[in-house]
């Protein structure tokens, strides 16, 4: 019996040694040779692979700062300024500076402002709804609200809002990856410069129907009056197909022309209440739930 | 406009197939092997029946609704299915705690824990009966009488005392003597489990499946016309040594396995050559562990082992593409 | 003998509610809204302006590119706006809108209905005519039939197949024409096949329609080049390659177009068009709609001017029903809903179907059983199922491997899903972004 179970650990041990020599072999002879920074930049990297910088992933992207050798077509939007300082102290560069930003729906055609004109019954995809049709409402542009965006953040960054039936962007945890951007049909997802405080003013709409029509089929469209890019003293509104749109390079938070507005499109956000009562755009959204366009 | 258009991609028509449809038409094909054997076995045998498919409609239920927290779907009539077939592979004197037992194991870890219909890799009464077999082998295997004939056969069922007479060194001659004749087999009277004894009856529950669409021929022809070929071709090479092909096509669980198990659309084949694959596979198997294996019967087991086979065939047995670019 | 294809196919009820009602005229309406849109490839640039009088027949908008064509004005009148309006494609397109006035014609535009069975054209000629007369596939493609009639270099074509078959449930526009229409049809069918250089032609016909097989026979009965093939009763018959592969038993190859195997097919309107056009100057300004559903009180199959709103078809059909839930413009199989009556007929406009409340809702999803049921209805011999679960994980690679962009949109796998899962929606998701993949790959290269 003793004999039997020597013999088994012999030759298992045997067998445990010979394969380890093997191994050992087979790694040294097929070793592949890869700069080290690699490693140490896929380190510095946030390793979220969320593709927000265009490559597949972290490691992809780590080993396309060593190729370019120059980063400045390179950005992670996750890690931000910091990690790309990192990189750069890393790869002895320099890096460049980009402002932070952060992702906003420009779509405020929340369900009790924008009536529907038919109801829609097939896959729940916004891509697969707007390939068939312009969508449940009047407006032909407006958020579809299936969240094919909340489906692709990896940061848990959007939200549905079941009452607005529009997606909300947790400013906190959005690292502008730019998913969302690709996964809208509607191109409804913009990112916009990162302001103090969290403030934003935009322009909440994508309606290029003229204004009578923009209005029709939504309460808070742009109707294309231009009143806001005369306002502006910044130059920072262009107006294009009848629909406006403000540079968040060059906007400083006047709040001029979200005075002017005369549909409530253009939205504020984090700003301390005005003394004049002028928050047009708070007054639709707090009207309540709407109950008879959901059935 | 008061009312809204309802807007939806094409089509805008369906046809009247569902689910439903296709799981109680299962049930009612049961039915003719369902009375055979409550003919054969008396109520004993309506009572485990009822026992398991109440067992396996409880756990889907429980399991669906406290553990997955999902809409139960028991009205779907998958676990009613279930039920009646891990019933018709056990045998009548089965005591009811092993029949919960087996009925959670085959809800419980053969389906739900996959995800629920649609996902199991195997067949769930497959799983609970061989789960069975395995731990309670005793109780797997006591037979009870056939109440139908005074001197009903008995004790084992005909694969085994096959099984056994070819141990003790005897010949096929020597043991026909012991078995039921092929008219007998045909018609069901023999020991055995619930469902499987009478061919009769399956067979008519498969013509009514053909007919409904539920199941095609491809796989219950492809199993029965492996094993006969195959037990043939053994029986015409040593006829004291092998029964014939009838014998083995009419005893054990054959029939029910290639009529009702096999065909068990979740875990089988997509594409009809797929399914003569897999036929033919179980086929293969059920001969080898009948005539050289330890068990007498082995066709549940042959069914899992295939059942595992079914992602390769599917991802290896592709349609005929139209127009397809040689 | 009844010929199909081989693989796969439906059997949805027929429901042809209109077969035995006659092709009516629906009097003018008093606007029409005329999209530049109307077919398959570059939009027409439009050539009026607001104020312009035109008459039936004015080109309106001119064929801008190789795969396009010419719209007409299909009433007479004056151009009111040139606007976006929605529809049956489900987004606003830009239309001229007309009012109506009187109903004054383009001079040398035959309205008569005299048989005129010899022209001395040949197939250049016959070709441009086509061409100016801005016709498109009937059948609902709405591919310009001048680009049909063009084989691309090395390619010639073998055989002329005349599209009968109408396999959609409730449509009955064609079987009509057929019947009503069939000497002309022949005579369109010369004509293609003249401007096409070959002397074979069959029409195919669906064998649930006996009277159109009768007729087409008879008329057919001392024409040598021109055969009726009756077809089994199978959706889709009536797709390009199915038609192709029943009657002359050759598989298009996948990716390529119906010529690769010699064959061109024209629906039979298309074929009464190309007469209309060819011996009477009369280009493509109406076109004969079934307007049909459960609850419609008179199904009726109408002779309808493009541009006319689809209210107007309704209310001749006795009005919308109450219980109406759904409005497809086309067939129920691949028609499309429209999302508001005030969609104006358009040239591949085949039928109106006017769905009653309880049918216009799809059933709950359920899971996949894994029953292989589409694998087998899948005419083009793909796996359904498995392109649909590719779709939701968005595995596009995969997807483009497992064939997707051959699929014929037929709905026949969602159509027979036990599970009610919505199978083409996902399928065409795929083939929506594989189609853009493969596109911009090209571009690269």
């Amino acid at each position: 019996m003793s004999i039997t179970l020597i013999y088994t650990v012999v030759v298992l041990s045997a067998i445990g040694i010979v394969a380890a020599i093997i191994l050992y072999y087979v790694s040294q002879k097929f070793m592949v040779h890869e700069d080290p920074r690699i490693d140490q930049i896929e380190e510095a990297l946030p390793s979220a692979n969320c593709g927000g910088c265009g490559y597949a992933g972290c490691r992809a992207f780590a080993e396309a700062c060593v190729a370019e050798n120059e980063l400045s077509n390179l950005f992670c939007p996750v890690g931000g300024n910091d990690c790309m300082n990192d990189i750069a102290g890393i790869l002895g560069l320099e890096a460049v500076q980009k402002a932070p930003k952060v992702a906003v729906l420009r779509c405020n055609g929340t369900c009790d402002l924008r009536p529907k004109t038919n109801a829609f019954d097939g896959a729940k995809s916004c891509t697969a709804a707007s390939a068939l049709y312009s969508g449940e409402t009047g407006c032909a542009f407006g958020c579809l609200g299936y969240g094919d965006c909340v489906d692709v953040c990896d940061f848990d960054a959007l939200h549905m809002n079941p009452e607005t039936g529009l997606p909300e962007v947790d400013d906190e945890k959005c690292v502008a990856c730019g998913a969302c951007v690709d996964a809208c049909p509607k191109d409804l997802f913009e990112l916009r410069k990162k302001m103090p405080k969290d403030r934003k003013i935009y322009v909440a709409c994508r309606n290029e129907d003229k204004g009578a029509a923009a209005k029709k089929s939504c309460e808070v469209a742009c109707i294309g009056c231009s009143k806001c890019v005369k306002e502006c003293p910044f130059d920072a509104i262009t107006m294009e197909n009848n629909l406006a749109f403000i540079d968040s390079d060059k906007c400083k938070l006047c709040r001029k022309c979200v005075a002017v507005c005369p549909t409530g499109a253009i939205i504020e956000e984090n700003f301390p209440p005005r003394k004049i009562k002028t928050e047009k755009v708070a007054e639709p959204t707090s009207a309540g739930p709407d109950t008879t366009d959901k059935a | 406009m008061n009312k809204l258009l309802t807007v939806s991609p094409s089509p805008h028509v369906k046809g009247d197939e569902s689910i439903r449809k296709i799981m109680y038409g299962v049930v009612l094909a049961m039915l003719p092997a369902f009375a055979m054997s409550a003919m054969f076995f008396g109520w004993e045998s309506v009572k485990v029946t009822l026992i398991a498919v109440a067992a396996s409609v409880f756990f889907e239920y429980v399991i669906q609704k406290y553990l997955m927290k999902v809409k139960p779907t028991v009205d779907d009539g998958s676990a009613i299915v279930t039920g009646i077939l891990l019933a018709f592979n056990v045998p009548v004197g089965l005591p009811v705690w092993l029949i919960v037992l087996g009925a959670l194991v085959a809800i419980g870890v053969g389906k739900m824990s996959f995800g629920g219909l649609g996902q199991n890799p195997f067949n769930p009464a497959l799983v609970g009966r061989v789960f069975l077999l395995i731990s309670f082998p005793v109780q797997m295997t006591t037979w009870a009488p056939n109440k139908l004939v005074a001197d009903g056969f008995s004790g084992a069922t005909p694969l085994g005392l096959l099984k056994e007479g070819l141990k003790s060194g005897k010949t096929i001659s020597e043991i026909t003597s012991q078995l039921p004749n092929h008219f007998d087999l045909f018609w069901g009277n023999m020991s055995g489990s619930l469902g499987e004894i009478s061919a009769v009856a399956l067979l008519l529950g498969g013509l009514y499946m053909l007919w409904k669409k539920i199941i095609s021929w491809h796989t219950p022809v492809a199993v029965l016309g492996t094993i006969f070929i195959f037990e043939g071709i053994l029986w015409l090479a040593n006829p004291e040594r092998f029964m014939d092909p009838m014998f083995h096509l009419f005893t054990g669980g054959a029939m029910l396995g290639a009529i009702f198990m096999a065909t068990d659309m979740v875990s089988s084949p997509m594409t009809r050559v797929g399914q003569l694959i897999f036929g033919v596979g179980i086929g293969i198997i059920t001969v080898l562990i009948r005539n050289f294996g330890a068990y007498p019967e082995g066709i549940s087991f042959a069914i899992l082992i295939m059942n595992a086979f079914t992602p390769l065939i599917n991802a290896y047995v592709k349609p005929t593409r139209f127009g397809r670019v040689a | 003998m009844l010929k199909t294809f081989k693989m796969g196919g439906v059997h949805p009820v027929e429901n042809k509610l209109s077969a035995g009602k006659a092709i009516e005229k629906l009097p003018l309406p008093k606007t029409v809204s005329i999209p530049v849109a109307q077919h398959i490839g570059a939009p027409a640039t439009v050539v009026v302006k607001r104020g312009d009088e035109v008459k039936v027949g004015t080109i309106i908008a001119q064929s801008s590119g190789f795969v396009s064509t010419n719209i007409h004005s299909s009433v007479s009148g004056k151009v009111k706006k040139i606007d976006d309006v929605m529809d049956s494609s489900g987004y606003k397109k830009k239309a001229v809108i007309i009012d109506v006035a009187g109903d004054e014609w383009e001079q040398g535009i035959d309205t008569s209905n005299n048989l005129i069975k010899e022209t001395h054209l040949d197939a250049k000629e016959i070709n441009a005519k086509i061409l100016a007369a801005g016709i498109v596939g009937l059948g609902g493609a709405t591919f310009p039939t001048h680009v049909k009639l063009s084989p691309p270099p090395g390619m010639t074509a073998e055989v002329l197949l005349i599209n009968g078959v109408e396999c959609e449930p409730y449509l009955t526009s064609d079987h009509r024409l057929m019947l009503e229409k069939g000497a002309e049809i022949i005579v369109g069918t010369k004509l293609l096949m003249k401007s096409l250089g070959v002397n074979k032609a069959v029409i195919g016909i669906e064998n649930n329609k006996p009277d159109a097989i009768t007729r087409m026979k008879d008329l057919t009965a001392n024409e040598p080049e021109i055969s009726v093939q009756p077809l089994k009763v199978k959706y889709p018959q009536g797709g390009e390659k199915q038609l192709i592969k029943a009657v002359t038993g050759k598989e298009v190859p996948s990716g390529a177009l119906p010529i690769a195997v010699g064959a061109v097919v024209n629906n039979v309107g298309t074929a009464f068009a190309v007469y209309e056009a060819v011996m009477k100057n009369k280009p493509l300004v109406e076109r004969v709609v079934t307007v049909t559903g459960k609850s419609v009180k008179e199904p009726s199959n109408l002779m309808v001017r493009v541009g006319t709103p689809v209210t107007e078809l309704v209310e001749a059909a006795g009005g919308m029903p109450e219980d109406t839930g759904k409005v497809i413009s086309g067939g129920p199989m691949m028609g499309r809903a429209v999302t508001t009556l005030e969609v104006p007929v358009t040239k591949g406009t085949s039928g109106i179907l006017l769905i009653r409340d309880k049918e216009s809702k799809r059933n709950e999803m359920e899971p996949c059983i894994r029953c292989g049921k589409c694998v087998s209805v899948c005419p083009m011999g793909l796996e359904p199922f498995l392109l649909m679960t590719m779709s939701e994980k968005k595995l596009w690679e995969r997807s483009e491997d497992r064939h997707v962009m051959d699929c014929i949109e037929c709905g026949s796998c969602s159509f027979t899903c036990p599970s009610n899962r919505p199978l083409l929606d996902y399928i065409r998701l795929g083939k929506g972004t594989v189609g853009k993949l493969i596109r911009a790959r090209k571009s690269q290269n």
